[in-house]
């Protein structure tokens, strides 16, 4: 357990009009494992993703990405944002989408080619829409949406993805097609962090879980941390039937 | 490509033929005389609404079109300064609009990111404070009067009178390098548009690409505030790229299309002011792009109210014919006789008013057979027809619970779709053996 961790965040503090959304947060993730980000509304889950790729400013803290600066990183990153963060009325096609998940590695003026439409090509038919190549994006529905999301993220060939709300509003079988993605990227020895918001099924998807209110609660595999405690310290003891959740956490 | 890209690529071609023919068909229809003047100023408005056209595009598309607005009215105090500065020479009032509106593209852009205004205030604010101060120095100039002011008024409203043929190459030029940088950064400036966080994450300067988006508009309105006018050029940037977004599902076709619109606009509208003193060509390049976005509102295919209309209204028929015909069959069923008749007056009892052109049309095709009176029965091919379609109905609702177990391939359930063609001959002989 001594190699370089995926993500190393220390004494990050992100502050929105000085009241602070994420305060001096320090986690860890180990390369390989699959993470969920758990926490009430307002806990700064999307706000932790944001700054972990360095898309808004910190107010203090670093982030470390396999032990390099995030802007000496952004090819080992892959990024899933929120499904309702983009205009899906724009006049495009879904391979279109799933394409931009190339540009960055392109590199400025080079244009995607064969190379490029065979790998998108791929990613749908590997997340099951292969289908909707061509569909325009505005005909598509939710889980459609986030699917072709995470062909995008696919495309990037990332070592850490960062997913925000995957699984927000998507019926069964995406679900278990998201699933079976995370389990994939696993075995490939990716890393994936994830902000989640079904407390049920975090023992059933996720090695390892961080709970987090502004501040870290904790953080570490499932199994040690997910207790009713911890879940009681970062929701206050709002949820019913917390104790019934963690009874079903694997040994 | 695809069969729908394709399609579209003809409609743009159809439209670029209808555009270039509207022009010489006016000519013809109003009687108007051709000649240089006017040939100058209708390719110096062709030309400007080209680039305004096609640059606006990604205004509206980032849902920004009052930028545009913002900006226009914020190279009026520019106009002013350089005149007081240096003169009324043309290349300097263009380069003084440019460094006034582009100094608004900052400040809009400061305002955003430093306080907590939305873009929409702190574009009206930029808008008011640049124009406020542009009129107040454009009234103090003219209350000097000094001979040399006269016209320049018309940069509020614009004026293509005007213009000289090295106007007209002056902009050809600035907006051809404009459309250089476009095509270059073509991947970047989609990126940015749909996404910017995700170029961000990628590795994009997302401010730095933002501002270069933004001084390409700024580039637009420099050549056309001679023509259309501080005021109105927002209509310009606009209007086409509207209109362009009714045609086609494809960003590079609605670029090519609010390209044609402009240009149709830029052209029309110039000829309008130009065949009687005084009329300004603002305004009338403006309503010729209203009038365009109006037909493209009502007519275009997919998204046009007329198309959207009709059908609506087919769809309602021919979903009322299948559900009159399955009527009658179950009826029929009911009483143990595929050929026993059902009253028409049920039948609407049961689908409405619809109920009665909906059987008129299975019976031209051929579909049921009127017995006496007002009573129907299936005819031999209905009775195929709805004998396939309950099976199609029966097949779905099974793939629907059994299709996953079986782990046939995923489709979008939809029932109107004949299954049998969607999935492979075995697929379809394993859900019929489910018992």
């Amino acid at each position: 357990m001594n190699q370089t961790p995926a993500l190393h965040i220390e004494d990050l503090t992100v502050a929105f009009d000085s009241r602070p959304a994420l305060w001096d947060v320090d986690l860890a993730v180990p390369e390989g494992v699959l993470m969920a980000i758990v926490g009430p509304n307002g806990a700064g889950k999307t706000t932790l993703i944001q700054a972990a790729l360095d898309l808004i400013p910190r107010a203090a803290g670093t982030v470390r990405i396999f032990g390099e600066p995030v802007a000496r990183a952004r090819g080992l990153t892959g990024y899933v944002p929120q499904r309702g963060s983009v205009d899906w009325d724009f006049p495009t096609t879904v391979q279109d989408v799933v394409m931009m998940g190339l540009y960055g590695r392109l590199g400025w003026l080079r244009r995607p080619g064969a190379d490029e439409r065979q790998r998108t090509l791929q990613a749908l038919e590997q997340i099951g829409i292969a289908d909707l190549a061509t569909r325009q994006i505005s005909q598509l529905s939710g889980g459609q949406q986030q699917r072709t999301f995470l062909a995008r993220a696919l495309v990037q060939d990332a070592r850490l993805y960062f997913m925000d709300e995957p699984f927000a509003a998507v019926d069964a079988i995406t679900e278990r097609a998201i699933v079976t993605l995370l389990q994939e990227l696993r075995a490939r020895g990716r890393t994936v962090v994830v902000v989640h918001h079904d407390l049920q099924s975090v023992p059933d998807y996720f090695d390892q879980v961080t709970l987090l209110n502004v501040e870290v609660i904790a953080s570490g595999p499932t199994a040690e941390v997910y207790s009713e405690d911890n879940l009681r310290r970062t929701f206050g003891g709002r949820v019913a039937g917390i104790a019934r959740l963690t009874e079903e956490a694997p040994p | 490509m695809s069969h729908a890209g394709s399609r579209n690529w003809r409609t743009v071609a159809a439209l670029l033929a209808l555009s270039l023919l509207a022009i010489p068909l006016g000519l013809a229809l109003g009687n108007i005389r051709v000649d240089y003047t006017l040939v100058t100023v209708a390719a110096g408005g062709a030309v400007l609404g080209i680039v305004c056209g096609v640059l606006g595009s990604f205004a509206v598309l980032r849902q920004q079109s009052l930028l545009g607005d913002a900006l226009s009215h914020a190279a009026l105090p520019g106009v002013a300064l350089a005149f007081l500065l240096a003169g009324r020479e043309l290349g300097w009032l263009l380069a003084g609009a440019g460094i006034a509106s582009w100094l608004g593209v900052l400040l809009i852009n400061t305002l955003v990111r430093r306080t907590r205004l939305k873009q929409d205030a702190a574009m009206g604010i930029v808008l008011a404070a640049f124009f406020a101060l542009g009129i107040t120095l454009l009234t103090y100039i003219q209350s000097r009067n000094d001979a040399s002011q006269a016209g320049l008024d018309q940069f509020i409203f614009g004026q293509a009178a005007s213009i000289r043929r090295q106007d007209v190459l002056l902009i050809s030029v600035v907006g051809l390098a404009a459309f250089v940088v476009l095509i270059a950064l073509w991947k970047e400036f989609k990126l940015i548009t749909f996404d910017p966080s995700f170029a961000q994450a990628n590795g994009f300067p997302l401010r730095l690409l933002d501002v270069l988006l933004s001084t390409l508009i700024v580039v637009a309105i420099v050549l056309g505030l001679q023509l259309a006018g501080v005021v109105l050029m927002v209509g310009l940037l606009i209007a086409p790229a509207v209109a362009a977004r009714q045609w086609t599902q494809q960003l590079d076709q609605m670029l090519v299309l609010a390209g044609i619109f402009g240009g149709l606009a830029g052209a029309g509208g110039s000829i309008l002011s130009g065949m009687q003193q005084g009329l300004p060509t603002g305004p009338l390049i403006i309503v010729v792009a209203v009038a365009i976005v109006a037909l493209s509102i009502a007519l275009a295919p997919e998204r046009g109210l007329l198309w959207r209309h009709w059908r609506q209204r087919r769809d309602r028929q021919r979903f009322t014919a299948q559900q009159v015909l399955q009527d009658i069959h179950r009826h029929a069923l009911q009483h143990g006789d595929p050929q026993y008749p059902a009253p028409g007056g049920m039948l609407v009892t049961l689908r409405g008013p619809l109920a009665r052109p909906a059987l008129r049309h299975l019976q031209r095709e051929g579909l049921l057979n009127a017995s006496a009176g007002d009573d129907w029965k299936l005819s031999e091919r209905g009775l195929e027809r709805s004998q396939a379609a309950a099976r199609n109905q029966f097949l779905w609702d099974r793939y629907r619970q059994f299709g996953e177990d079986l782990g046939l391939p995923s489709l979008a359930v939809d029932p109107q779709q004949p299954i049998d063609r969607l999935l492979p001959a075995d697929a379809i002989a394993r859900l019929e053996a489910l018992d």
